[in-house]
């Protein structure tokens, strides 16, 4: 029998997945996301564990996939092994906009250029998944970078272990008093 | 031999020699259909055909007559021999062509390239290059009973040939109003009738025939040739028939000799004759002969796989043009088949495939390699046996039964089953609640569970994004410990069993992270069974 061990072997996102993150996008502090780039190059993004959302109990007031009067990622539709039709986004186009109860709006954006996919439907009907689940079923979309980019489209993100650098910077700005800029959520 | 012609001939005879025909060409314009004609010795067709035309000068009328100086006294005086055949084997390349001179008289000239065949039936039809053809097959030690021989001929000859025709046509019409230009013996059928005996009696008396698609004719050896020259002859039917040379082929040439015969048997007569000689130019040169080409025909062996290892894909895996993991499934299969028959290359397909890590156990899976060119075909039960047995001693990853030749046709079955047929799996289970007994029993009860499967992101790159809906028959349940259990679901084939257990991000759903409410993640996959009946069993 095999290593039957409770302590969980790597997860799905673990074996197959890398993580990158982004900061504070669009200097707004700490509206941090995640792309998880699978070894096929197709990416997932995520909000980050440290996005303002996941923090302090919110709720999910709403959810918006209409970015802007003429654009709803919700219209995006690929047919065929090559994606036709996906709409191309860069790495500051938005995917959809959160308002949660507070009435705080919050912009999700690509972060990585490519080709839409997918948006996560299962969200709109359960918004609390994004809370729950956010780096899994409470997903945002799914991004195929094109081929000859696909080694440097995450050239402008963050590895694992500097976003953890970034969060323990903030928790020590926090602890050190005096306030500074920028603000620690 | 005497040469079958008849007095009507005669007229068709003068002409063609005029026009620079070659003696095995004329006799094709003449609608000679006995084989030995073709086959006696190119110099001796050319005198005896001197000899025929210049009868006529001699005023012999009577065919009997003509034939009867022939055996008697041949050759006339009137032929003059310029050249000694002697001389003229000297040179090795050259032949022999009869030439009528201005005075009317005939004789034999050499080097003088045929304008119709190019030298095909001059040059290439002799035992010099029968040894050549013989000589390539001997060294690539086929196995083989029939051989077929086949030919390729620049497509300029139907251009020439048509010219030719057109020349002759009003004296081949007085000869006979049922004749056509179809009856003309083809080059093709003469080089053959020339070259399949002479090209067998080198190989040891095989059977060489020509190629009626019978299951026995299963060895092609090709001869080609090319004749760079006159390649622009056929240039002027592009603009006389443009829509047979459609550019978006994707080929080089669209000069083929299909769509060149295509376009000769469109254009009118009026118009052919104002743009291309008649008859057709004389060439400086002979054609060149291609490298001569040997190909057996595939053959198909087909048999079951087991996989046993979790690191081991089932076709060799490059990422980026680099390679990962050092073998595969087809690999370990294909090497000792490859070297046995003999065969330069192959191609592996099987009914459904598994992940690199995951196990196929069971009666295995249904494969078959197709064999590229096998220099030896034929294998007995007992040789298969002993052929199956390498495989398996070859590696402990995998192991292959029911090992067999098989035909291309019964291929289709191994593919037939893989959409509709079952599947049954084996998936070792991690849940992230602790779970007892109790909490997995309920998947025993659910039966034909549907599932609404998008396609799983691992294989997203390159397949379309659908939704799929899959059955799972049944599950059973193997409880291990608060977090593991064995899973055994018999699904529906096609269905993406990690991804029902890990729920793929929710694109997967129902998954069993739902059936479960908790987070669960699948460890090991074995597929238990492919059920598809092909191929048939071999018994031990
Ligand atoms: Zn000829």
């Amino acid at each position: 029998m095999e290593d039957l061990d409770h302590n969980k072997a790597p997860s799905v996102i673990d074996r197959y997945y890398t993580r990158w993150y982004k900061t504070d996008i669009k200097g707004k502090n700490c509206e941090d996301q995640c792309v998880l780039q699978h070894s096929n190059r197709i990416c997932v993004i995520t909000l980050a564990e440290s996005h303002p959302i996941l923090q302090n109990g919110n709720t999910i007031k709403s959810i918006n996939y209409q970015i802007s009067a003429g654009c709803s990622r919700l219209q995006n539709k690929v047919s065929g092994k090559s994606k036709r039709g996906g709409q191309f986004l860069t790495e500051l186009a938005p995917l959809c906009r959160i308002t949660c109860t507070e009435g705080v709006e919050y912009t999700i954006y690509s972060c990585i250029r490519g080709r839409l996919l997918e948006v996560n439907e299962g969200i709109l009907e359960r918004p609390e998944l994004l809370l729950e689940k956010p780096s899994t079923e409470g997903y945002i979309a799914v991004i195929l970078p094109k081929l000859e980019e696909s080694k440097t489209v995450t050239n402008g993100l963050l590895s694992r272990e500097e976003y953890e650098n970034i969060l323990s910077k903030r928790t020590s700005s926090t602890q050190q008093g005096p306030k500074t800029e920028p603000e620690p959520c | 031999m005497m040469l079958p012609l008849k007095e009507n001939d005669r007229p068709i005879v003068k002409k063609l020699l005029e026009a620079g025909c070659c003696a095995r060409c004329v006799l094709r314009f003449c609608f000679l259909e006995v084989q030995s004609a073709y086959r006696q010795p190119y110099e001796d067709t050319a005198k005896e055909l001197l000899a025929f035309i210049n009868d006529e000068e001699t005023n012999v009328t009577k065919d009997s007559a003509v034939q009867d100086q022939l055996t008697k006294d041949p050759p006339s005086k009137k032929i003059k021999l310029d050249t000694a055949k002697t001389d003229v084997q000297a040179e090795g390349d050259s032949a022999l062509v009869p030439t009528v001179t201005e005075e009317g008289g005939a004789r034999l000239v050499k080097s003088d390239v045929c304008v119709v065949c190019l030298g095909v039936l001059q040059e290439f039809c002799d035992e010099a290059y029968a040894t050549k053809i013989s000589e390539v097959v001997k060294a690539e030690n086929y196995q083989f009973d029939t051989m077929v021989l086949s030919v390729s001929l620049p497509a300029q000859l139907s251009v020439r040939e048509h010219s030719c025709w057109l020349h002759v046509k009003k004296e081949v019409r007085k000869k006979s109003m049922l004749l056509d230009k179809d009856d003309v013996i083809k080059v093709k059928d003469a080089f053959k009738w020339i070259m399949q005996g002479l090209v067998s009696k080198e190989l040891g008396g095989v059977s060489v025939v020509t190629k009626i698609n019978r299951q026995t004719e299963q060895f092609e050896v090709g001869v080609g040739f090319t004749h760079p020259e006159t390649d622009s002859d056929c240039h002027f039917l592009a603009g006389a028939c443009s829509d047979c040379f459609s550019p978006t082929k994707n080929k080089a040439n669209v000069f083929t000799r299909m769509a060149v015969a295509k376009a000769i048997g469109k254009v009118s007569d009026e118009k052919f004759l104002k743009k291309f000689p008649c008859p057709p130019t004389r060439p400086a040169s002979k054609c060149v002969a291609q490298d001569v080409q040997c190909l057996h025909v595939s053959v198909f062996v087909a048999g079951r796989y087991n996989k046993f290892s979790r690191t081991l894909p089932q076709t060799p895996w490059v990422i980026d043009g680099e390679r990962r993991m050092e073998s595969s499934v087809e690999e370990l299969i294909a090497a000792p088949l490859l070297s046995s028959f003999r065969a330069k290359g192959f191609n592996f397909s099987s009914s459904g495939r598994e992940d690199v890590d995951v196990r196929t156990l069971g009666n295995g899976r249904p494969f078959a390699l197709e064999l590229l060119n096998p220099h030896r075909a034929r294998f007995n039960k007992a040789e298969i046996r002993q052929l199956q047995e390498t495989i398996n001693q070859s590696s402990d990853k995998i192991r292959v039964r029911d090992l067999q030749i098989v035909s291309r046709d019964a291929m289709g079955h191994m593919k037939e089953g893989e959409e509709d047929k079952t599947k049954s799996y084996s998936a070792l289970i991690w849940t992230q609640k602790a779970i007892d007994k109790d909490d997995i029993t309920f998947l025993e009860e659910t039966k034909e569970l549907k599932l609404a499967q998008k396609t799983p992101l691992r294989v997203l790159h390159r397949r379309p994004l659908t939704v799929r809906e899959r059955v799972i028959h049944t599950m059973s349940t193997r409880f291990l410990d608060a977090h593991h259990f064995h899973l055994v679901l018999r699904t529906q084939a096609g269905t993406y069993i990690k991804e029902f257990v890990h729920g793929d991000f929710g694109r997967t759903k129902p998954n069993l992270c739902d059936l479960l409410k908790t987070d669960t993640d699948i460890l090991e996959l074995d597929v238990e069974s492919v059920d598809v009946d092909w191929p048939p069993p071999v018994p031990e």
